[in-house]
């Protein structure tokens, strides 16, 4: 089919990616100065492209809706990123790093890009490390690594708990350089409400000017949107509170495809929800599965106690503490995959023997750690998470177990790309954690720091020159085009819709609302029945919201009412969107764990004669059924087979 | 442990429409607060009530709510984050509060960064500051692998020390000059510990100085209120290393 056409270059896998580059179109010095490109978003993925794109010379706008690029919900990644250097002498290799992450992702991914990232991924290590990024050391002053949930072999590099902080302060260090150079345009605060499109072609976007609530509208030769995940569908997730998915949402009323939209990233190690007042779920990183070891009670009267108060864990002896990680999955034990020891916790809980008031709780206990290496090794490791949970839980984790829960973190769908990062729309580009490439079904730890980075360095400023060379012809955009005053009119129109209903509940209450059904039947474990279900009570929700939601303030002032607002009524469409993809792929892979398709051992079971396919969503208008287009995965490198983690 | 409940709380919180109008503080009262809850969430349950009763939540600013991003602000019972040590706003407890007390809530003072709405304040003057320096002139592709630039375990350590800097302005905020000698010199500090930023670490320390100057924050007279309030520990003797730098540049220019 034409409209998905891949784009994957010919020839062996390990040859694709230089040949590819080698056929590309470059543009001339000269010419880049004459080209603009928007770039929304400056994470990981936004601010490494931004300013890669703007040393080569295009004029770059970037705009993100925190006050600071520094600010991007990629400052909160904590355990590490991976790359495949091999400095450790494990045996690591590019072919192993892409053999993990295939595999790890259940084969829901493509080849050609999972492999060019494990060959890029050494470069972004010499270029943090350039940029002075300080990772991890040895005594030798030589680079440090440790394993990561899913891997045998210790691939990951990191800063501390504070990878994500560090990288993203690397990648925003070179664009400041690029912004004080006058290189890039930097528009903080601006929150991009759609993209505009001339004769077919992605050129331009209206933002709103979060401050002073001005539309305004903004042209370019080429967009890319780096505009992260859309986890916060939720409510409650690990992700930042102004995560959203509008701007890949826009670009999907556009004609950009959406992918996989259903699988999303349940994480293993967060700290559990209490009560009713929550707003966000705290991530503990999964490094500490190196040396912390999972259990709850063997004995369900234990557990009950636990539940109730009456006893503390360090009150239940050892031979009555059930690891079951180590008992199901003996070869890698507590560092099986997040998908896997998401689903073991919630097995566990769901058979009663959770361990918090709420029965949603395991432990996760360093007391053998300790006994084994010392509180101070233990404390050099992981101080400040440890840290960080005290003052969250006020529970001491050097005397007493964490408690922790999955929770939902990461989205492996988003928008579709080909393998230059180019989405169904021409000259529109998604990257980082927007698309929906390279992790298939589930994502291993410490691989979407890298996939933002690769994209954002190495990746797309070559891939976009084969699409801007040949727009070297056309003028800097008009933005008094007609289309450009048509969207900013639907822009304008939608905020003063919602504006206006002056109905009587919050934009939370709507968001909390769907979030439950979103996690009831669309979570962890779904089924066909609760499917249908979540997509007529979304219906509902998205009705009632159009009709009693109440957005106070001003449309002309800085207003995070009507931020939300709009926020939520794509999550609304987004929610219903993913229910619908779930309930077509009736098969367990990754972290969507389909109910029907269960070994008896009560294993994912997957179904690859039938779901081997990327599912590719194309938008037919507001109140139309989206139509299902499927890009078949072709194996030829690998050889698909059952994971197994025993 | 377990979390109480706060039957009655006060929030006397600044109002401030947007920049150009007058602020001034009102109280709301607020009921049955679990202690487990974080300051941020006890603010949206305030808010949900306001908004319930027509009145304008209150706007402040914050996004991760993992105490990282540097987002949230608050000045709280007169200080910068409130009553807890080595915490943001996000990270701060309910449990940290008593019944019955009444909170102040304000926004960071300090003429660098003036109010946008309520407790948002306006740093870009911190941008600006990185932006005269605070980077490693590098461009993408074409660096050395990295294990042929050794960094001493400590020195990184060190460098790491001063990057944990979230760029929250609580250091300016706790200042008595809302001076920015702290954020400066951690920045300064965090490059110049590596050999890669060796190359431009005279003229980082005096073109990052002389913004701050430039952008209207204070001289620093060593009070040391920064290092107390900073949530994460960021050192003053980073200040001294900054002098250092700074007088090193002077002196060889
Ligand atoms: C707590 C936590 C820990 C993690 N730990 C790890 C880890 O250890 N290793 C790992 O590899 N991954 C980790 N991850 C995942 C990883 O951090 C993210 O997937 C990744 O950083 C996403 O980067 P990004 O550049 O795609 O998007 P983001 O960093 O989410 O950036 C999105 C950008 O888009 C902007 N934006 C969004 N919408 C709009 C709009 N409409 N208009 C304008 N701007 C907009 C935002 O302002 C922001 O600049 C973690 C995630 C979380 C939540
Ligand atoms: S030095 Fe501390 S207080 Fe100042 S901006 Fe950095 S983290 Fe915040
Ligand atoms: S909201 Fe990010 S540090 Fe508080």
């Amino acid at each position: 089919m034409s409209i998905l056409n891949s784009k994957i270059p010919e020839g062996p896998l390990a040859e694709k990616w230089s040949k590819h580059k080698a056929n590309i179109k470059v543009v001339s010095p000269a010419n880049k100065r004459k080209l603009e490109v928007i770039v929304v978003g400056t994470g990981l993925g936004g601010a490494s492209a931004a300013a890669s794109l703007a040393e080569l010379g295009y004029n770059v706008k970037a705009f993100c809706y925190q006050d600071s690029p520094r600010r991007a919900h990629s400052i909160a990644a904590q355990g590490g990123i991976n790359a495949a250097k091999n400095y450790q002498n494990d045996n690591d290799s590019v072919f192993r790093l892409f053999y993990d992450t295939i595999k790890g992702g259940d084969y829901r991914a493509r080849e050609a890009n999972v492999y060019r990232l494990a060959e890029v991924s050494p470069n972004i290590i010499d270029q943090c490390v350039a940029q002075g990024v300080p990772f991890g050391r040895e005594y030798g002053g030589l680079l440090a690594n440790r394993s990561f949930g899913g891997v045998l072999v210790s691939r990951t590099f990191y800063a501390r708990g504070q990878t994500g902080q560090q990288l993203l302060l690397g990648a925003y260090q070179a664009l400041n350089r690029q912004i004080s150079k006058g290189n890039v345009e930097m528009y903080s605060r601006h929150e991009m409400l759609d993209v505009v499109k001339i004769d077919g072609k992605a050129r331009g976007i209206i933002a709103r000017d979060l401050v002073s609530g001005e539309i305004k509208r903004y042209g370019a030769h080429a967009v890319v949107v780096a505009t992260g995940g859309y986890g916060n569908v939720f409510f409650l997730s690990t992700n930042a509170m102004g995560s959203n998915g509008s701007a890949a949402w826009q670009c999907y009323k556009k004609g950009a495809f959406m992918a996989n939209p259903c699988f999303v990233q349940i994480h293993p190690t967060c700290i559990p929800v209490h009560g009713d007042q929550q707003s966000k779920l705290t991530l503990m990183s999964e490094s500490l599965r190196n040396d912390g070891r999972v259990w709850v009670p063997k004995k369900k009267e234990d557990a009950v106690k636990l539940q109730k108060g009456e006893i503390g864990p360090n009150d239940i002896p050892d031979e009555d503490r059930d690891f079951y990680l180590e008992r199901r999955y003996p070869s890698y034990g507590n560092l099986v995959p997040r998908d896997v020891a998401s689903r073991a916790a919630k097995e566990r809980c769901d058979a009663g023997f959770g361990v918090n008031a709420e029965g949603k709780a395991v432990f996760l206990d360093f007391k053998y750690a300790i006994d084994r290496l010392g509180k101070d090794v233990i404390a050099a490791r992981y101080g400040n998470l440890f840290q960080m949970y005290e003052k969250i839980t006020d529970v001491d984790p050097y005397k007493n177990p964490m408690m922790i829960y999955p929770a939902i973190h990461y989205s492996m769908g988003g928008t579709w790309v080909d393998y230059n990062l180019m989405t169904s729309v021409p000259g529109l580009y998604s990257i980082g954690e927007a698309n929906f490439s390279d992790h298939g079904a589930n994502r291993l730890g410490a691989s979407a720091l890298m996939q933002g980075l690769a994209d954002g360095y190495f990746v797309l400023p070559y891939t976009i020159g084969d699409y801007l060379a040949d727009e070297i012809m056309i003028p800097k955009i008009d933005t008094d085009a007609p289309e450009f005053e048509e969207a900013e009119k639907e822009v304008t129109g939608r905020l003063e819709k919602l504006y206006n209903i002056k109905g009587s509940k919050s934009v939370d209450y709507f968001h909390k609302k769907l979030g439950q059904v979103m996690w009831d039947y669309v979570g962890m474990a779904r089924n066909a029945e609760g499917l249908k279900k979540a997509i007529e009570m979304i219906k509902e929700i998205r009705e009632d919201f159009w009709k009693d939601v109440k957005v106070p303030g001003d449309l002309d002032n800085l207003n995070p009412e009507l931020e939300k607002a709009g926020r939520v009524a794509d999550f609304l469409d987004i929610g219903e969107l993913m229910a619908r993809d779930a309930l077509d792929r009736n098969e367990s892979c990754g972290g969507h764990f389909r109910e029907e398709s269960a070994t008896e051992e009560g294993e994912a079971k997957r179904n690859d004669e039938k779901f081997t396919y990327v599912s590719c969503w194309e938008y037919k208008g507001e109140s139309e059924e989206p139509t299902l287009h499927k890009e078949d995965l072709v194996f030829e490198n690998v050889k698909l087979t059952q994971r197994s983690y025993k | 442990m377990a979390d109480k409940i706060l039957k009655k709380l006060n929030i006397k919180v600044w109002r401030q429409k947007n920049a150009s109008s007058k602020g001034k503080f009102e109280t709301y009262t607020i009921e049955n607060i679990s202690t487990g809850s974080s300051f941020l969430e006890m603010m949206d349950i305030l808010n949900n009530e306001l908004i319930e009763k027509g009145i304008d939540p209150i706007a402040f600013d914050h996004d991760c709510r993992e105490g990282i991003c540097g987002t949230c602000s608050l000045y709280i019972n007169g200080r910068p984050h409130g009553p807890d040590t080595e915490v943001t706003t996000c990270q701060l407890h309910m449990r940290k509060f008593n019944e019955g007390e009444t909170i102040t809530v304000e926004p960071w003072r300090a003429a660098a960064f003036p109010v946008i709405k309520d407790l948002i304040v306006d740093r870009t003057a911190f941008e600006k500051i990185l932006q005269a320096g605070g980077f490693v002139s590098v461009n993408t592709g074409g660096v050395p692998d990295a294990n042929t630039i050794p960094v001493a375990y400590e020195d990184a350590e060190e460098s790491m020390d001063a990057a944990a800097c979230i760029g929250c302005g609580a250091c300016v905020a706790a200042c008595k000059n809302s001076s920015a000698m702290l954020f400066v010199s951690a920045k300064v500090s965090h490059l110049a510990k590596l050999p890669q930023g060796q190359v431009e670490a005279k003229k980082r320390a005096r073109n990052m100085v002389a913004k701050m100057d430039e952008l209207g924050f204070g001289g620093c007279t060593n009070t040391g209120a920064c290092e107390v309030e900073c949530p994460k520990s960021i050192s003053i003797t980073n200040i001294a290393r900054l002098n250092r730098e700074y007088l090193v540049s002077r002196l060889s220019r």
